[in-house]
């Protein structure tokens, strides 16, 4: 490695909109560099997930070190995936502060979209070099010249520097590659410098522990020496360095500038966080900025469908979270769904793919309730605030959501969102973004039938359906992505179901006050659904406090009785009566009512999975 | 029946008290434990499985599972068959009749039984001695549309359980007809096959009505064929009828109920529609071409039929039967308080001790479904027995329980003690529990006359089973019979064939 110095170095990531092409320019980048062999069979190589198959989408970035002679000079190409999704902005964020430069692929076909705008905003700020790449050129609607145009217009980068490609079948994508060394700067670093290097991401192997993907900004690694964790102070002694190409190849040493794995026996994946910096033990440096620890956006309640499950899920989440120390991890338990867990993740996306992964990679089947979002009480009451031990509190469970009296403002967590769509469908999308209370903060046409939308969303109002909702009033045409914006003043309440008078726990929400009306409907509409009817009948309400909100009424059985029971009816009869005897035994009676264990299930699952 | 069930337990004391006897007499009384009795000798003995001392009687049902056209409601086991070799079904239905009652040991032991019945059969039976002991009780031809078979069938398979089995003179013998196989001259026939009670299938007396049920006949043809049933069957006629079709009013049923009391015997049975899944009938409602009956008219339905029939002098006697005059059906009754009975015929279900075997448990039996496979399984080993169980002493009381409620007498102590000798009724609903709370409802009565249900009760009774058969499996399944594994579940339905 010590062949190649800082200045025959590149390092860069390619980003993208979902499904623009980014894993397929990746492939072909590996194939003409000789890193892998062609074949039909390379699709997407760095995605090595199923559920990234399957979702087309980058969850977990890989990285692969190309060799590449271009002009007599044999180059470095350090090609560090990142995952494709703004849920991970902050995994993207720390890839990208060890490039210097990026690859923006956009579809010819379908333009510039919410996420290519995302993606371009992180480069832009982390002061990237960009190379913009239009992909797909191979289709029949393909439209570069459109979008062209856009990425001039939106991101003031002139026509003339976007190169058209087809990743598909190779075209031009030689040239990207030259580009990258002509306009991408090396880093700029020194291997006599003390050594300073990046995690900018982390797996844990079963029989290595934890392999930590580094970048070297000044210094040099190399087995045997003893390094320590700027995050936690821990001293560890590297037992292996060695480039990913893309899978692990071991090497004498790596250099500063240069992009690597080091193997040091860190057993938990919390040891090598995204973000922190590696030096020599006794020769501290400065940490790299912008370190910090993953904070949740969005909560959700798991359970095991059968608690017999629960310590096999229990072994899964902890397999599964070694991989990915982004979720965090709280017991909980429920009357009704029994012990399970709060998870926290990063966003919507996230928590889709890590409940996918738990059923392809884990086989479990599991319970996952309606996200809720961490909201925060400003405490005015003194004994609450001696409680805490502070004044502001994070609501992550509706059961601990302190009353009206003795907080001073509740606060709700906000999102800015972009979304990128036809102009035919800004009506139903502007009327769409107010009914989820969201603020409008741009509005700007990309091109003559493209608009660039900007809103304000309380992330409450988009963790459960809105991505569908937009989607579907757009015939599958607008893109959205959000990205963390802080908090703001929020008038919540805490809404109760009653089932016959008696408060239901498991259904409590906090929510806007403008919104318990609707919402107290629902739920009491999806409750009388579930509830079976029994021999009295039930009131199933919504109360915020003592007033009542909404109400539904399941009537009293007057007839349930088979009409016919002779010699060759009772087999099946009683194989549906112990059925329902044994569903006793799973009954969770509220007062008189007896309530099946999957009513609430049933209410409390997200929509979409109904 | 009760003394004779007793004296095993008496002798077992008897002999637990005698010097030198111990386990060892325990051991030797007759029948394996229904309940394992635990603990020193001052407990009760166990008692033998119920049946093995007590004389073997047994209803018969006669499956005949052809039909000329398949009803818009029915999802029975029934076939539609353009040519049929009746003889060979005959042959098949006699000698699966003969076989499992062999197997039952329900058979013949007053001598010369068989030519009493073949003296009488060319009359319908007026003694109305009771059965005498290990005897065939009812017999009953249902389907399927019974009425198309010959009555040569019907006397063919008579004579034969009279051949193998005690059929009394008395015995009620009941045969299914639909309107549309029931002329004069037929019905005729079946009763001089020995045929002493007809079922008709009217269903309905509206012509609408019997079109959308995919019925065969007209309103006039089901008038013509009750009448003439009544003229060959007096005080014997049955008939069927429908309510809560898609699109009935409250009139509608009312005046239907008014057109049946008028042309009716002295039993009906009244059926609200089950729109069974897989039907004609419940894929129109399902597909919105015909209206579901809302529940509270279906509620309102049944309370004005049962309200009108008996202040018209029926007994409720069933959920869905009114008799007066005493005009119960025997053979049903037999179900309801879990008699043992034998099924014949493709598809039947039986319920009976083997004691032609040796066997002392009672089965759950299914013969084989299919018409053409159960004959081949008939023609070579004698019976199509497709599954055989046995029902555990729990399952026994649930069936019990879920049956003997839907009479108005419910479940006698000395019905439940017959199954369950060790827990009397009170002792497994007296307690506080279900029982106790729906009683104080007013759904349940537990007295001196045994466990039933109260007039608002019995129309909601499958909401009250559930409740008492969970407190039933607590009472004594949990305790003292734990539920079986799943492989024990599955060894123990074997496929017919072996060891009959």
């Amino acid at each position: 490695m010590s062949t190649y110095p800082v200045e025959s170095i590149r390092n860069f990531s390619i980003i993208a909109h979902v499904d623009h092409g980014k894993s397929t320019l990746a492939d072909r980048l590996l194939e003409i560099t000789g890193t892998i062999s062609k074949t039909d069979r390379n699709k997407q190589v760095l995605d090595k997930l199923q559920v990234e198959r399957e979702r087309g989408i980058t969850v977990k970035a890989q990285s692969a070190s190309l060799f590449y002679n271009h002009e007599g000079i044999n180059y470095l190409l350090n090609l560090i995936d990142t995952p494709g999704h703004v849920d991970f902005s902050y995994e993207v964020s720390r890839s990208l502060s060890a490039c210097q430069g990026v690859i923006l692929v956009v579809d010819a076909n379908e333009g510039i979209q919410a996420q290519t705008v995302a993606n371009f905003y992180l480069a832009f700020e982390a002061q990237l070099s960009i190379i913009p790449v239009i992909n797909k050129i191979d289709l029949k609607n393909a439209d570069p010249e459109r979008v062209e145009k856009q990425i001039e217009k939106l991101f003031d980068i002139p026509r003339d520097d976007c190169i058209r490609i087809s990743a598909k079948q190779g075209t031009n994508v030689e040239k990207v590659l030259q580009k990258v060394i002509e306009k991408i700067p090396p880093p700029q670093c020194n291997s006599a410098d003390p050594l300073k290097a990046l995690v900018f991401d982390s797996t844990f192997d079963h029989y290595r522990g934890v392999i930590a993907n580094i970048a070297l900004f000044g210094g040099e690694i190399a087995k045997g020496q003893k390094i320590v964790s700027a995050h936690t102070k821990k001293r560890y002694e590297v037992n292996e360095v060695g480039i990913l190409t893309p899978n692990e190849q071991p090497t004498h040493k790596l250099y500063a500038g240069q992009v690597g794995y080091l193997i040091a026996g860190m057993k938990e994946v919390t040891e090598a966080q995204i973000g922190d910096t590696l030096f020599l033990y006794k020769q501290p440096v400065e940490p790299l900025p912008g370190f910090k620890s993953a904070k949740p956006m969005v909560f959700a309640g798991m359970y095991p469908i059968d608690q017999t499950e629960y310590n096999n899920l229990k072994s899964a989440l902890e397999r599964l979270t070694l991989n990915d120390s982004s979720v965090t991890v709280h017991r909980d338990s429920s009357l009704a769904l029994g012990a399970g867990w709060r998870l926290g993740f990063l966003g919507l996306l996230h928590m889709e793919v890590f409940n996918q992964r738990l059923e392809q990679e884990y086989n479990m089947s599991v319970i996952l309730t309606a996200p809720t979002v961490p909201y925060k009480a400003v405490l005015s009451s003194a004994k609450l605030i001696k409680e805490y031990g502070k004044d502001e509190i994070t609501i992550i469970n509706p059961a601990q959501f302190p009353d009206k009296l003795s907080v001073s403002e509740y606060l709700e967590p906000t999102v800015l969102g972009t979304i990128v769509t036809p102009h035919e469908y800004i009506g139903k999308i502007i009327t769409l973004c107010q009914d989820r209370r969201a603020v409008q903060k741009d509005m700007l046409y990309i091109d003559e039938n493209r608009v660039m939308l900007k809103y304000l969303f309380p992330l409450n109002e988009i963790v459960v359906d809105f991505y569908d909702a937009l989607k579907s009033l757009s015939s599958g045409y607008a893109s959205f992505d959000y990205e963390d914006a802080g908090y703001q003043s929020a008038d919540l309440i805490k809404m109760d179901i009653l089932v016959n008078g008696n408060p239901v726990e498991e259904l409590a929400t906090v929510i806007h006050k403008d919104k318990a009306y609707a919402a107290g409907k629902l739920l009491c509409e999806r409750l009388k659904e579930t509830i079976p009817r029994q021999l009295f009948e039930i009131a199933i309400q919504a109360a915020i406090g003592k007033k009542i909100i909404a109400r539904e009424t399941l009537k009293a059985y007057r007839k349930n009785v088979v009409a016919k029971c002779y010699g060759g009816d009772i087999t099946r009869r009683m194989k549906l009566l112990k059925r329902q005897a044994e569903g006793k035994r799973l009954m969770r009676k509220i007062g008189n009512v007896e309530v099946p264990r999957d009513a609430f299930i049933r209410v409390l699952k997200r929509e979409t999975d109904k | 029946m009760a003394a004779v069930r007793r004296w095993p337990r008496k002798l077992a004391v008897l002999a637990a008290a005698l010097p030198g006897a111990g386990s060892q007499g325990r051991a030797a009384a007759p029948g394996p434990a229904v309940l394992p009795a635990p603990g020193p000798t001052e407990e009760p003995a166990p008692e033998p499985v119920p049946g093995t001392a007590a004389p073997a009687t047994a209803a018969l049902y006669v499956h005949w599972p052809y039909c000329r056209k398949r009803c818009s409601y029915c999802n029975f086991n029934t076939y539609v068959v353009r040519a049929l070799d009746e003889a060979a079904v005959r042959a098949c239905l006699v000698r699966e009749a003969q076989t499992l009652l062999r197997l039952s040991q329900v058979h013949r032991c007053v001598y010369g039984v068989r030519s009493e019945w073949a003296l009488l059969r060319s009359s319908v039976p007026t003694c109305n001695s009771p059965p005498s002991a290990s005897s065939v009780t009812s017999v009953f031809f249902g389907g399927g549309t019974p009425s198309l078979a010959g009555p040569g069938t019907v006397a063919a398979v008579l004579e034969a359980v009279a051949g193998a089995a005690h059929l009394a003179a008395a015995a009620e013998v009941t045969l299914e007809a639909n309107p549309s196989s029931a002329s004069i001259s037929r019905l005729a026939g079946f009763r001089a096959a020995g045929v002493n009670r007809l079922s008709i299938g009217v269903q309905s007396l509206d012509d609408s009505e019997l079109r959308m049920l995919g019925r065969e006949h007209t309103a006039a043809e089901a008038r013509q064929a009750v009448e003439a049933a009544r003229g060959l069957f007096p005080g014997r006629t049955s008939m069927d009828l429908l309510f809560g079709l898609p699109g009935q009013s409250r009139d509608a049923w009312a005046q239907r109920l008014e057109a049946a009391l008028g042309l009716c015997d002295d039993h009906i049975s009244l059926y609200q529609l089950t729109l069974e899944r897989g039907t004609a009938l419940a894929a129109q409602v399902r597909g919105g071409a015909l209206p579901e009956p809302p529940q509270d008219l279906l509620a309102d339905m049944y309370e004005t039929a049962r309200n009108v029939l008996v202040a018209t002098g029926f007994r409720h006697y069933e959920v869905s039967n009114f008799a007066r005059k005493g005009a119960l059906s025997t053979h049903n009754l037999s179900y309801w308080r879990a008699d043992e009975y034998i099924g014949v015929g493709p598809g039947a279900h039986g319920r009976f001790v083997l004691r032609g075997e040796g066997g002392c448990s009672r089965e759950a039996r299914v013969q084989t479904l299919e018409p053409v496979t159960w004959m081949r399984e008939v023609q070579s080993h004698g019976h199509g027995t497709r599954s055989r169980v046995v029902l555990n002493p729990l399952e026994q009381l649930e069936e019990l329980l879920t049956l003997g409620l839907r009479t108005d007498e419910g479940i006698t102590h000395e019905c439940w003690g017959h199954f369950s000798p060790q827990f009397s009724l009170q002792d497994v609903f007296g307690e506080p529990g279900e029982a106790r709370a729906l009683q104080q409802s007013g759904w349940l009565v537990l007295d001196s006359g045994g466990l039933r249900c109260t007039w608002a009760g019995l129309a909601v009774l499958d909401s009250l089973l559930p409740d008492l058969l969970w407190q039933l499996q607590r009472a004594l399944g949990a305790a003292r019979c734990p539920p079986r594994d799943k492989e024990g579940q599955d060894a123990r339905a074997v496929s017919g064939h072996d060891g009959q």
